[in-house]
C-alpha cells in the first residue's frame, strides 16, 4: 500500500499546481495516514466496523491517483426532484458545477483558495488521508443576518468510469451572524467498488441555523466515509439529520461542539437496510458550556444479513451545567441474521444536569400485528403499516416541511 | 504523630494494620516463586503444571490499557506474591488454636468469628493475606454434604471436582489480570454444594490484606450442582498503606441445572487518603456460568473502596432458560476511580438478563459504568433489561456510561436505560424542614436512590451496606 501511495501522491503532485506550501503539508499528512493506515477494530471507534477489512475483502487495492483536469458531462437526469434549489455538483469526486441562481450575489461568498491545516484536531487517520489527496476545495461564505431563499443541494454522483478508486471531497461552510442554510446531500451512485471520503466543516456563527440533510439511497456498492464537524456559538442550532440505506458500507460521523450558550443540537438518523449492507452513526456531541442542548434519535430497520451500529456519546465539560442531552436509539430485526450495535455512551463531568439515554432493539412486536389483521389487513400491509409508523416518528423530527415531503416521498411513509 | 495517626484512622476504621509474623515468599514474579507457593501450599504436580502453563502464557500477554482510570505501570517484580502469617504455616485445627492477634484483628473489622458462630449462623471463610485461617461451622455444612473449605484444601482432598471446573469460566487464556491470578493465586473459597440441595446459611468469607507490598491474589470456585441453592457473601477490607496494592482475584461460578448461586459483595478497601495517595487497586475478574438449563445467577455488589476498581462480574448464559442478574451500588469519594459494571451474554434460548446499576460519584473521583449485553444468533427469545442511573455530588468529579449492546437475534429483545442527575434541592430542603442536617439528608436520599440493589442483599448485609452509604459520602455535601 506505502508504494502506491507514494507513486500516487507523486502523480498527483505533479499534475496539479498547488503552492510549495501547500505541498509539504500534505506530505505531512500522507506521512501521517501513511503510519496509521487506515483505521481498524482495535480502535474504539472502529469496534464495530472494520473499515481496513471491509476496504480489503470488497475492494482490495486502491488508486488514490483522480485524474482532473477533464471535465465530466453533467447528466441532466439526476436534476429530479421537484423543488427549486441551488446546485454543488460533484461527479466522480470533480466539482463541476457550482450555481446560486436563486440568492443574491453579494451575500454569499465561494472562496476557492483555503489553506490546508498544518495539523487535525482529531485523531483520524482518514481525515489525514483526506488532507494528503484532496484536489481543490471551497469554502461557502454566507454572510450576515442571509437566509438562503432556496435549499442548497449538494449532488454526488459517480459514474461508471470509476473504479477501484479512492475520491476525497471537502467543503467548509462558514454562516455568520444570523444567517441560515439548509442543504442536502443526494447521493446518486453508479459506479461499485470505490472508497469515497467526504470531510465538511460546518462554523455556526452567532444566531444562525444549519439545517443538513444526507440522502444516501440509491444502491450501489461503494465504501463511504463522512465526517462532518460542526463548531457552534451562541445560540445557534443545528439539525441534522441521515437517511441511511443504499450504499454497501457507510458511516457518517458527526462532532458537534456546542462552543455558545443556548446553542442546541439535533441529529436524527434512520437506517433502512437490506441485503449485507453495513452502516454505521457515529456522534459526538460536546456541551462546552452551561445552557446547551442535544437531542438525537436513531432508528433502524434491518432486513437481511444486514447490520447497524450506533454509537453515540454526550460528553458534559465541568463547565457546561444545565445542560440538556438526550439520546434514543431503536431497531426493529426482521430477519434471523440481521444486527444491531449500539454504544450509546455518556461523560459527565458536571452535577446540574440532565442527561438520558434510552436502547431497544427486538422484533416486531406480535400483538399488533394481530392487531392489525384481526381487522383484515393482510401480514404484509400489517408489517409494513407499523415499520411505517416506526420511521415516522424520525421523519417527522425534520422542521423543513418541503424537504420533510420530500424524504417522506423517497421513503414512501405516508401520514 | 499518635493524633496524627488517630486522625487518619478515623477516616478509614478499617485502617489499622495486625503485627504479626509472616512467611513471605521472595519479590518478583518468576517460576521460582511460582514453585515456592506451589510447594509450600504442599500443591499435587497437575496444579504445578496449570499454574506454570498460566505463567507461561502470560509472558506473552500485554496488560490492558483501554479503562478509564488510568494509573501509573505496576511493578510486577517488585511484589510479594505470598504472604502467611507463620502461625498459619501448620494450620490451627480449630478456633482456640488461632493466633490471639489475628483473632482480635477479626474483631476489630466486626467478625468475630466466635460470636459468628452463635449468632448469625454465617459460615465464615476468613482469608488473612493469602491464606485462609480458620473456617467456622464446619460440621453443620458436612452433614448436608456441602463442601466449604479453603482452595488449597480442596486442590488436595478434591481434586477431582477442582479438575473439572477450575478454569473453566475463567480459562488460562484470558486476559492478564486474570491469567496473572492463574499463575500466583494464593488461596481461596471453594464451595461445592450436592444436588437438590438448600444451602441452609449464608456462606461468607471476608479477606483482608495485612502485609504491606503483597498483592492479593484469591480464587474463589463455587459448584451448584443440579437443583441447588447457596448465597454467598464476601466482605474486603485492607490496612492504610501510602503506596498502592494491587488486589487481583478470580472468582468462577458454575450453575448446573436448576440451581441457583447468589454472590453478594461488600467491598471496601482501603480507598487511599484525602489527596489519593495510597489505597487498593482492585482488577479482579469474576464470573459466573449458567452451564445447566433453568440456572440462574445473581450478582449483587456495593463497591464503596478501593483507589481504582475495575471488575465486571459476569453471566455466561449457556442453559436453556438461564438468568443472570446484576445489582451493584458503586460509590466513589474524593480521588477514587471505577470503571465497573457486568456483561450478559445470551447463548442459550429463553434467557433472560437484568441490570441494576447505581452510580455514585462526589469530590474528585471519577465513575464508570461499562456494560456489555450481547444476544447471539441462537439465543432466541432472550431478554434484557438495563437501568442505569448516575447521582453526582459536585463538578469537580465525573459519571459515565458506556454500554455497549449487540443484538443479532430478531426473537430477543434488549431495553436500556440510563440517567444521570443530581441530588435535588427540592428534597434536600424537604428533608431539612424536618430536622435533618444536610449529612443525614443526602444519606437518607441516596440510600432510597440505592434501594433497588440493597434489597438485594442478604440481611446482616443489607444493614452494614447502609452504613457503609453513609460512612463513604461524608463530607462531599457543603
Amino acid at each position: 500500500m506505502e508504494t502506491q501511495l507514494k507513486n500516487d501522491f507523486e502523480k498527483m503532485v505533479k499534475t496539479s499546481s498547488f503552492s510549495k506550501k501547500d505541498i509539504d503539508k500534505k506530505k505531512i499528512h500522507l506521512k501521517e495516514f501513511i503510519k496509521k493506515g487506515f483505521p481498524n477494530r482495535k480502535l474504539e471507534n472502529w469496534k464495530f466496523s472494520d473499515i481496513s477489512q471491509i476496504i480489503k475483502k470488497n475492494i482490495g487495492d486502491l488508486n488514490y491517483y483522480n485524474d482532473y483536469s477533464l471535465p465530466n458531462k453533467i447528466e441532466s437526469s439526476i436534476f429530479k426532484i421537484g423543488l427549486e434549489h441551488n446546485k454543488i455538483v460533484f461527479i466522480n469526486g470533480r466539482i463541476e458545477k457550482i450555481e446560486f441562481n436563486y440568492e443574491d450575489k453579494n451575500k454569499i461568498n465561494i472562496l476557492d483558495k483555503v489553506e490546508l491545516e498544518d495539523k487535525t484536531k482529531f485523531e483520524n487517520s482518514l481525515i489525514d488521508l483526506n488532507n494528503a489527496f484532496i484536489n481543490k476545495y471551497y469554502k461557502i461564505v454566507v454572510k450576515e443576518n442571509y437566509v438562503l431563499k432556496k435549499p442548497l443541494i449538494i449532488y454526488h454522483t459517480t459514474n461508471k468510469n470509476l473504479n477501484l478508486k479512492n475520491i476525497n471531497l471537502r467543503l467548509d461552510f462558514l454562516l455568520k451572524e444570523n444567517s441560515c442554510l439548509k442543504l442536502i446531500d443526494m447521493s446518486d451512485d453508479l459506479s461499485e467498488k470505490n472508497f469515497i471520503n467526504t470531510i465538511y466543516n460546518f462554523e455556526l456563527g452567532k444566531d444562525s441555523i444549519l439545517k443538513n440533510y444526507k440522502i444516501d439511497q440509491k444502491t450501489n456498492g461503494n465504501i463511504k466515509y463522512s465526517f462532518n464537524n460542526i463548531e457552534q456559538d451562541l445560540n445557534s442550532v443545528s439539525e441534522t439529520f441521515i437517511l441511511s440505506s443504499g450504499s454497501s458500507f457507510i458511516k457518517n460521523e458527526i462532532n458537534c461542539n456546542l462552543n455558545g450558550k443556548y446553542s442546541s443540537a439535533f441529529i436524527n438518523g434512520i437506517f433502512s437496510l437490506n441485503e449485507k449492507r453495513h452502516h454505521e452513526i457515529r456522534t459526538s456531541v460536546n456541551h462546552l458550556i452551561d445552557n446547551t442542548k442535544s437531542y438525537q434519535l436513531i432508528k433502524s430497520v434491518l432486513e437481511n444479513d444486514s447490520k447497524s451500529v450506533y454509537q453515540g456519546k454526550i460528553f458534559v465539560n465541568s463547565d457546561a451545567q444545565k445542560t440538556d442531552g438526550y439520546q434514543l436509539s431503536k431497531a426493529i430485526l426482521l430477519s434471523e441474521n440481521a444486527e444491531f450495535n449500539a454504544k450509546p455512551e455518556l461523560e459527565i463531568y458536571a452535577d446540574d444536569v440532565k442527561c438520558s439515554h434510552g436502547s431497544a432493539s427486538g422484533s416486531l412486536n406480535q400483538d399488533s400485528i394481530f392487531y392489525l389483521m384481526s381487522r383484515g389487513l393482510n401480514y404484509k400491509q400489517a408489517k409494513e403499516l407499523l415499520i411505517n409508523g416506526f420511521l415516522l416518528d424520525v421523519v417527522e423530527k425534520i422542521t423543513d416541511s418541503e424537504i420533510r415531503n420530500l424524504i417522506k416521498n423517497l421513503i414512501g411513509t405516508k401520514e | 504523630m499518635r493524633e496524627k495517626e488517630l486522625e487518619k484512622l478515623k477516616d478509614y476504621k478499617y485502617g489499622f494494620s495486625t503485627d504479626i509474623e509472616t512467611i513471605k515468599a521472595p519479590k518478583g514474579l518468576n517460576e521460582e516463586v511460582i514453585k515456592f507457593i506451589s510447594n509450600i501450599k504442599k500443591e499435587p504436580d497437575w496444579m504445578l503444571d496449570w499454574r506454570l502453563k498460566a505463567f507461561n502464557r502470560l509472558k506473552v500477554l500485554k496488560e490492558p490499557s483501554w479503562q478509564k482510570p488510568k494509573y501509573p505501570k505496576i511493578d510486577y517484580q517488585d511484589i510479594y506474591y505470598y504472604s502467611a502469617p507463620k502461625s498459619a504455616s501448620e494450620k490451627p485445627k480449630n478456633l482456640e488454636d488461632l493466633d490471639p492477634k489475628i483473632l482480635e484483628t477479626y474483631n476489630k473489622l466486626g467478625i468475630p468469628l466466635q460470636e459468628q458462630k452463635r449468632l448469625n449462623g454465617i459460615a465464615v471463610d476468613a482469608v488473612f493475606d493469602s491464606v485462609s485461617v480458620a473456617t467456622t461451622f464446619k460440621d453443620k455444612l458436612t452433614e448436608k454434604g456441602i463442601i466449604f473449605c479453603s482452595i488449597s484444601e480442596a486442590i488436595q482432598k478434591y481434586p477431582d471436582l477442582v479438575k473439572k471446573y477450575l478454569g473453566s469460566v475463567i480459562p488460562i487464556t484470558d486476559h492478564y489480570f486474570a491469567t496473572l491470578n492463574s499463575a500466583v493465586f494464593t488461596d481461596g473459597s471453594f464451595v461445592y454444594v450436592p444436588p437438590n440441595t438448600r444451602c441452609p446459611m449464608e456462606l461468607s468469607t471476608y479477606f483482608r490484606i495485612n502485609a504491606s507490598d503483597t498483592g492479593q491474589f484469591e480464587r474463589t470456585l463455587i459448584i451448584a450442582d443440579k437443583g441447588s441453592y447457596v448465597s454467598y457473601l464476601e466482605g474486603c477490607t485492607a490496612p492504610m498503606r501510602d503506596e498502592n496494592q494491587l488486589h487481583a482475584a478470580n472468582v468462577e461460578l458454575v450453575a448446573l441445572d436448576d440451581a441457583e448461586i447468589k454472590y453478594s459483595t461488600v467491598q471496601n478497601w482501603y480507598p487511599g487518603d484525602k489527596e489519593g495517595k495510597g489505597g487498593i487497586y482492585n482488577f479482579v475478574t469474576k464470573r459466573g456460568l449458567c452451564k445447566g438449563n433453568n440456572s440462574k445467577i445473581s450478582w449483587t455488589q456495593v463497591e464503596t473502596g478501593s483507589a481504582i476498581t475495575w471488575k465486571y462480574p459476569s453471566c455466561v448464559l449457556k442453559g436453556d432458560n438461564s438468568i443472570g442478574e446484576f445489582y451493584s451500588i458503586a460509590i466513589t469519594n474524593n480521588y477514587q476511580k471505577a470503571d465497573t459494571g457486568t456483561k450478559m451474554i445470551h447463548l442459550g434460548k429463553n434467557t433472560k438478563s437484568k441490570i441494576i446499576s447505581k452510580g455514585i460519584s462526589a469530590g474528585f473521583s471519577d465513575m464508570t459504568y461499562r456494560g456489555l449485553v450481547d444476544i447471539s444468533t441462537k439465543a432466541n427469545n432472550s431478554s434484557n433489561y438495563t437501568q442505569c442511573d448516575s447521582l453526582l455530588m459536585g463538578n469537580k468529579c465525573g459519571a459515565h456510561t458506556v454500554p455497549y449492546i449487540k443484538n443479532k437475534n430478531s426473537e430477543s429483545n434488549i431495553a436500556h436505560e440510563a440517567t444521570t442527575s443530581k441530588i435535588s434541592e427540592d428534597q434536600l430542603h424537604y428533608c431539612q424542614q424536618r430536622g435533618l442536617n444536610s449529612e443525614e439528608a443526602v444519606g437518607l436520599i441516596v440510600n432510597g436512590f440505592c434501594k433497588e440493589v440493597l434489597q438485594q442483599l442478604p440481611m446482616e448485609f443489607a444493614v452494614e451496606a447502609q452504613k457503609l452509604v453513609g460512612i463513604s459520602l461524608e463530607g462531599s455535601v457543603g
